[in-house]
């Protein structure tokens, strides 16, 4: 299987049906071949795997024991550790990517945890369930309770997910902390992007999920 | 080993055991007068030998040769049926075929320590400038001075990098320091169960080993054998406290428990009523059968001066700046010897080098001994990691 064949340009989803996640396929053809990457939060080491058929030299942290193990017994380069304690040991620069695909919402500081991936790394690639959803806000309005959708099954008091935001409160926080957005992608249910140029109010009402290129901002 | 009264005596002479000292049932590397070992207390120590046993064939670009470093009171007979014990190797679980460190696939070296008198130079071999056993006249050694003989080794076998350096425990020390002092000449290196400096307590835990054997009158302030007699007490108190932390309440409690050792009712008495007295005293008689009191003395001194950082201007980052090795670290939960927080410590020091690390927390009750038993886990990554490594270095994987 050649790269070109396992990321086409349009439709990602299309023709790699089981093997690799939409999301992560997305993530991977933001990734420059060859470059080096930190994955916070790599689960079952599933994208750096992807990352590495596409020549990545790919780390990992993984906060569950179960899976970092496993990732290691997949060959990965992953330790066990937390995104909210143990960022600070790695130097400025480390990474020419650093990744957080949807942990960003189960951090006790996003904030800080977006500030540390952008000073290890030159750029980082974040994605995080939006909030803001359709199906999100109206399960609220009109159920009256909290959200509970596909890929967020869990209910209020056993998730680990503390720190929701909508696609709309991430821009904000990234204009405060002068982060750039270098591509911005807002997926749907099934992982598929949305690829249209339409305003934020859009994604922010029909995207299940945002994917976003970030880099150092200008203004300091 | 049943209901003895005490310490039994060793079942092996002390003759079979001194003749593995210099002349041993391994292959031997001597250096003579033009090669000293240069060691970190001055001494310029010429000539010595060290012993070591090979399993597997160096390939034609010499890129699959692994050294595996032994623990305390382990030896270079890795994987082959011990010559003085007669028990299997001590890491059959980790080495041989369809293990994960093939002979087919692999060229595997282990060597003896140098201190360590099963072959290689130490504290009980001859003097050459007194015609005597050394004894306490022999230079202090540390964990570096190990390693720079191995480098040595691995010179003279004509073996420029080496595909890894395996080892756990005081092996483990020593794959740290292969990587801190030859960063090129090691492409991967698996550290199990160890720390890149030993601490405050296992120092105590060593001193009281130590005391054990000085007290033991037989000890002769290390000059027992020149009498033709060996402090066996001492020694195998020494090894019974060390065996206590080599395990873990859990896994104790699990194999003795409380229960009583071929009796029904306690003798009141200093007998050994309890399996985990008998198991003891057992596994200190055994121990002294092919170990040498004084080797036992240096080799956890070594342990004691180990300390990268403190080698490295107290940062230990600094020890792996720029580091090209793939690291794979494991430790276990119930290992207090050696806990977790140890390896975590050498792991954001290896991140803080941006070097490529794997780490693993291995779940087992079965303490600091469990690198050395059949834990599943611990054996599936380390297969995965010199798979991956061996991927990374060009090597066909014949089990893969």
């Amino acid at each position: 299987m050649s790269v070109q064949e396992a990321l086409p340009l349009g439709g990602v989803a299309a023709g790699q049906p089981d093997q690799f996640r939409a999301d992560h396929v997305l993530v991977a053809e933001m990734v420059k071949p060859g470059s080096k990457v930190l994955d916070v939060g790599c689960g079952e080491g599933d994208l750096l795997q992807l990352l590495e058929t596409r020549g990545v030299d790919g780390r990992g942290i993984e906060l569950s024991r179960e899976g970092v193990n496993r990732c290691v017994a997949k060959g990965l380069a992953v330790v066990q550790g937390d995104a909210d304690t143990d960022l600070v040991n790695y130097p400025d620069d480390a990474f020419d990517y650093v990744i957080l695909s949807q942990t960003l919402q189960a951090t006790r500081q996003p904030k800080v945890v977006l500030e540390n991936l952008l000073r290890i790394g030159r750029r980082a690639i974040v994605s995080f369930p939006n909030f803001g959803f359709w199906k999100m806000r109206l399960q609220l309005l009109i159920g009256g309770h909290m959200p509970r959708t596909e890929n967020l099954p869990a209910s209020w008091y056993d998730t680990a997910n503390i720190h929701f935001c909508t696609i709309k409160d991430f821009v904000e926080l990234c204009d405060a902390i002068d982060v750039k957005m270098e591509r911005a992608e807002a997926l749907d249910l099934y992982g598929r992007p949305l690829r249209l140029r339409m305003p934020w109010w859009v994604w922010n009402l029909f995207g299940e999920q945002g994917v976003f290129l970030l880099t150092r901002g200008g203004r300091k | 080993m049943v209901g003895v009264q005490s310490i039994s005596s060793p079942a092996i002479t002390a003759d079979e055991r001194s003749h593995e000292v210099d002349h041993p049932s391994s292959q031997v590397a001597q250096f003579g007068a033009e090669q000293p070992l240069r060691l970190d207390c001055g001494v310029d120590l010429s000539p010595f030998q060290i012993a070591y046993q090979t399993y597997g064939v160096l390939n034609a670009d010499r890129s699959n040769a692994i050294l595996i470093c032994h623990a305390l009171t382990g030896d270079q007979h890795v994987a082959n049926v011990h010559p003085v014990t007669g028990k299997p190797g001590w890491w059959e679980t980790l080495v041989g075929p369809g293990r994960p460190l093939d002979p087919s696939e692999y060229f595997i070296i282990c060597s003896n320590v140098i201190g360590g008198c099963m072959g290689s130079t130490g504290p009980a071999s001859i003097n050459p400038a007194t015609g005597k056993v050394w004894g306490l006249d022999f230079p202090v050694i540390t964990i570096p001075d190990m390693v720079r003989a191995q480098a040595m080794l691995i010179d003279r076998l004509g073996i420029d990098t080496l595909f890894a350096v395996v080892g756990g425990s005081m092996g483990g020390m020593q794959v740290l320091q292969w990587t801190a002092a030859y960063p090129s000449r090691v492409f991967s290196a698996l550290a199990i169960a160890c720390s890149t400096r030993h601490s405050a307590q296992n120092i105590a835990f060593h001193e009281l080993g130590r005391q054990a054997v000085m007290a033991d009158p037989d000890w002769h302030h290390g000059g027992y054998a020149d009498r033709g007699i060996h402090p066996h007490r001492g020694l195998a108190v020494a090894r019974m406290a060390a065996h206590i932390t080599y395990l873990s309440d859990a896994a104790l409690h699990r194999k003795f428990g409380r229960r009583m050792q071929d009796r029904e009712l306690p003798t009141f008495s200093f007998d050994a009523d309890f399996q985990v007295e008998s198991y003891l005293r057992y596994q200190g008689s055994s121990f002294v059968e092919r170990f040498d009191a004084n080797s036992y003395l240096y080799l956890t001194r070594a342990m004691d001066y180990f300390d990268i950082a403190g080698d490295h201007g107290g940062v230990l980052a600094k020890a792996f700046t720029g580091i090209q090795t793939r690291f794979c670290v494991v430790s276990f939960t119930s290992d207090w010897l050696f806990p977790t927080s140890e390896s975590r410590a050498l792991v954001h020091a290896l991140n803080a080098s941006s070097a490529r690390v794997s780490f693993a927390e291995i779940e087992t009750d079965r303490g600091h001994d469990a690198f050395l038993l059949d834990v599943p886990e611990f054996l599936d990554i380390s297969r995965a990691f010199l798979q991956s490594a061996g991927k990374a270095r060009g090597l066909t994987a014949k089990n893969a």
